[in-house]
C-alpha cells in the first residue's frame, strides 16, 4: 500500500495553482439575466411612464435590479436570495454615493480645463485682470500663498494637536476630561468665527497677512488633529509601554521614542485630515489673509493670495473668463490636496510594512 | 550545606501551617546579594490580593513561582520591579531589598530600579517601529546609557538569548518580522542589553510552541550563571526543568499566600504541604 502511494506521488507532477471557488461562468449566468431585466424595466418605465431623465432611469434600474437579483437567488433558496439582494443593495448604495464624487470632479475639471495653459501655473494676476483672455495671467501667486499659509498653519496645529493628544492619552493629566471637552467643542467652531477672532486679535492691529490666515486655519485644524491623534495613540498597545518602562525608560522616553514612532503613520493621517479640513476654507481667509493678485512670499504686513480666495475673487467678478478661471482654480486646489494625500501616504506607509 | 532549606525562606501568616515556617529572615545565608522580600501585601483598591509574602531569591539562581491562576504570582513579580505602580488602584505594604538596598526607599527612582530588575512579558512585545538591532539596544536609548561598542553588545545579547545565529544576517529587518519564539528571545536580548542583575519572567513561554519553549528554557539556564531569575510559570515540567527553587502560591478565595517554598527538588519530590503535592502532581489547579 505504501509502495503504491510512494509511486503515485513520484509520478504526479506539481499541480498548477487554481481557484476552484471562483466560477466565472456561473456568476455571469447568475447576474446577466437580472441585469438585462433591470435595464429593460428601467428603459420601459422611462419611455412609458411619467418617470423621465437619467434620475428616473437610475431609480427604476436600482429597484428592479434589486428585485431581479432577489428572484434569481430564489432559484437556490431564500438564504441565497436575501444574500444576493443585500449584495445588490450595498453595491447600489456605494455607487449612489460615488456618483456625486465623480460628478464634482468631472464638472470642476471640465469647466476649468479651458483655463489651463502652461503659463497658468507660472504667472500671477498682477498685470492681468479677471476678464482678460484666458491665455494670460495665472495662479502661481495663489498656489504659493496657499502652500505658505497651510505650511505655517500645520507648523502650529500639528505639534499642538499631537501634544494635546499626548496629554490626554499618555500623561493622563488631571485636566484631561476638560481638555477633551474643549477640543470637542472647538471642532464645532464655525470657520468664520475663527476668522473673526483672528481679525479682532491680529488683523485689527497688524493688518491682513499670511500669518493671520495661518493662525485662523490652525484654530480650525487643531481639534481635528488632536482628536484623530488621540484615537491613534489609544491604539498603541499597552504592552509596548510596559516593555519600555520595564527597560528603565522614563515617561518622556517612552512617549517620544516608543509610542509616537509606533503611531507614526496614524499621526501622519491625523495631520492630513487636519490639513484637508482647512485647505479649502475661504471664509476665515477673507477676514485674515485676504487676497493679493501679485506673487509674493512675504507673510506679514500685506495680504497673501490663496487658492480658495483666487476662486472666490474670480467668481465674484462674474465674467465668463473669470468664471472659467475660478473653475480652473478649484481644479488646481483639488489636485493640490490630492498630491498632498499621496505624499503623506508614501511617507507614512513605510513603517507599516 | 546545612542551611540548604534556609536558602529560600518563607514567611507565611499563621493561618497556613507549613513546615518551613521557620521565618527567620536570615541575611547571613543570602547575604547582601540577591533579592529579598519581606512581608509583601498588595491591594487593588480594597481587594487584598497578596498577603505577607516573604521570599528570598539568592543571587545567580532561578526561582519558579507556581500556583493556580489568580493567586497573585504575577502581581508579586511586578512588585519586584515596581511595575505594579502603573495600576492606579494598586497599594502595597512590605519591603523589597536588592543587594541590600530597599527599592521602595524614599530616594529610590523607579526607573533606576527597573534598569537593575529587567522583565520579560507573557506576550512577546518587540517594538514594531524598530529593527531587530534597534530593539536589542532600545533600553540604552530609552535610559540614555552610553555604550562604546554597540556592535559587540548587540552580538553578546543576541548570543546569550540564543538568537544570534538566526538573525545575524537580518539585523536591519523589523522586529515584528520574526516568529513568536524568536520575538520572545529578542525581548530577552533586549532586557539583557541594560545589564540587569535580576530578570523577571512572567510566563515567558505560554504563547510559544514546544521547540521555542525549549530554546527559551536553555537560555534561562545559561543566564542564571550570572543573573538572578524569577519566573512565573503554569507549566510544572518547566518549573522542574529550569528552576533551582520553587515557591507555591495559593489563594483560597482570599488573598494569595505562599504555601510552601523550597528547593525545586524538594517541592516536587517531598513537599510538606498536601496542597503543594496535589498541585505539582496535577490533582488540582
Amino acid at each position: 500500500m505504501s509502495a503504491v502511494i510512494a509511486e503515485n506521488s513520484a509520478v504526479a507532477a506539481v499541480p498548477s495553482p487554481k481557484k476552484p471557488w471562483v466560477n466565472r461562468r456561473e456568476s455571469v449566468r447568475d447576474t446577466v439575466p437580472s441585469l438585462i431585466i433591470a435595464v429593460g424595466v428601467a428603459v420601459a418605465s422611462v419611455l412609458l411612464t411619467g418617470l423621465a431623465g437619467p434620475l428616473g432611469f437610475y431609480v427604476t434600474f436600482v429597484i428592479s435590479f434589486l428585485v431581479a437579483s432577489f428572484v434569481s437567488g430564489l432559484r437556490h433558496d431564500s438564504v441565497k436570495a436575501i444574500d444576493k439582494a443585500m449584495a445588490t443593495l450595498i453595491t447600489a448604495g456605494f455607487v449612489t454615493a460615488f456618483i456625486p464624487w465623480v460628478s464634482i470632479l468631472f464638472t470642476v475639471f471640465k469647466r476649468g480645463a479651458s483655463a489651463f495653459y502652461l503659463g497658468y501655473f507660472t504667472n500671477d494676476m498682477a498685470v492681468t485682470s479677471a476678464d482678460d483672455d484666458l491665455g494670460m495671467g495665472g495662479l502661481s501667486h495663489a498656489i504659493v500663498g496657499s502652500v505658505i499659509i497651510l505650511a505655517i498653519a500645520s507648523l502650529i496645529a500639528i505639534p499642538f494637536g499631537i501634544i494635546t493628544a499626548v496629554y490626554i492619552t499618555e500623561v493622563k493629566g488631571r485636566l484631561r476630561g476638560l481638555v477633551r471637552v474643549m477640543v470637542q467643542s472647538m471642532s464645532g467652531v464655525p470657520s468664520v468665527v475663527a476668522g473673526l477672532f483672528i481679525y479682532a486679535v491680529v488683523v485689527s492691529k497688524f493688518g491682513f497677512s499670511g500669518v493671520a490666515g495661518a493662525l485662523a486655519l490652525s484654530i480650525l485644524m487643531l481639534p481635528t488633529v488632536a482628536r484623530t491623534a488621540e484615537e491613534v495613540l489609544k491604539l498603541v498597545p499597552d504592552d509596548l509601554r510596559s516593555a519600555a518602562y520595564a527597560l528603565g525608560a522614563s515617561q518622556t522616553a517612552t512617549t517620544f521614542r516608543i509610542v509616537l514612532p509606533t503611531a507614526r503613520s496614524g499621526l501622519i493621517t491625523a495631520s492630513m485630515l487636519g490639513l484637508a479640513r482647512v485647505a479649502g476654507e475661504t471664509a476665515p481667509l477673507i477676514l485674515t489673509a485676504f487676497y493679493s493678485a501679485i506673487f509674493s512670499l512675504k507673510v506679514t504686513g500685506q495680504p497673501l493670495a490663496s487658492l480658495p480666495m483666487y476662486v472666490y475673487q474670480n467668481f465674484t467678478t462674474g465674467t465668463d473668463t473669470a468664471l472659467t478661471r475660478a473653475w480652473g482654480g478649484a481644479a488646481v486646489l483639488l489636485g493640490m490636496i490630492f498630491i498632498l494625500f499621496i505624499l503623506a501616504r508614501l511617507s507614512g506607509g513605510r513603517s507599516r510594512r | 550545606m546545612a542551611n540548604d532549606e534556609n536558602d529560600l525562606i518563607t514567611g507565611v501568616s499563621a493561618q497556613v501551617p507549613i513546615a518551613v515556617s521557620a521565618v527567620s529572615f536570615d541575611s547571613e545565608v543570602v547575604g547582601e546579594q540577591g533579592l529579598r522580600t519581606q512581608g509583601i501585601h498588595v491591594w487593588f483598591a480594597k481587594h487584598h490580593v497578596l498577603e505577607d509574602v516573604c521570599l528570598d531569591f539568592p543571587a545567580n539562581s532561578v526561582t519558579g513561582l507556581i500556583g493556580p491562576s489568580g493567586c497573585g504570582k504575577s502581581t508579586f513579580l511586578r512588585v519586584l520591579n515596581r511595575m505594579h505602580e502603573f495600576i492606579p488602584t494598586a497599594a502595597m505594604a512590605g519591603e523589597v531589598f536588592l543587594d541590600g538596598e530597599e527599592i521602595y526607599g524614599p530616594k529610590v527612582d523607579a526607573t533606576a530600579v527597573r534598569l537593575k530588575v529587567g522583565m520579560v512579558f507573557q506576550k512577546p512585545n518587540p517594538f514594531p517601529s524598530m529593527t531587530i538591532a534597534q530593539n536589542v539596544l532600545a533600553g540604552l536609548k530609552l535610559a540614555n546609557i552610553k555604550v562604546l561598542d554597540k556592535d559587540s553588545l548587540l552580538e553578546e545579547c543576541l548570543m546569550r538569548a540564543g538568537l544570534w545565529k538566526e538573525v545575524k544576517d537580518r539585523l536591519k529587518a523589523s522586529g515584528s518580522s520574526l516568529s513568536g519564539g524568536q520575538q520572545q528571545r529578542l525581548c530577552i536580548a533586549r532586557a539583557l542589553a541594560v545589564k540587569p542583575k535580576v530578570l523577571l519572567m512572567d510566563e515567558p513561554c505560554s504563547a510559544l510552541d514546544p521547540a521555542s519553549t525549549l530554546k527559551v528554557e536553555e537560555t534561562i539556564v545559561q543566564l542564571s550563571s550570572d543573573m538572578t531569575i524569577v519566573i512565573v510559570t503554569h507549566n510544572m515540567q518547566q518549573a522542574a526543568r529550569v528552576s533551582d527553587y520553587c515557591a507555591f502560591f495559593l489563594s483560597d478565595g482570599g488573598p494569595g499566600q505562599v504555601v510552601e517554598a523550597d528547593r525545586t527538588a524538594v517541592i516536587f519530590s517531598s513537599p510538606t504541604d498536601a496542597r503543594t503535592a496535589d498541585y505539582v502532581q496535577g490533582r488540582f489547579g
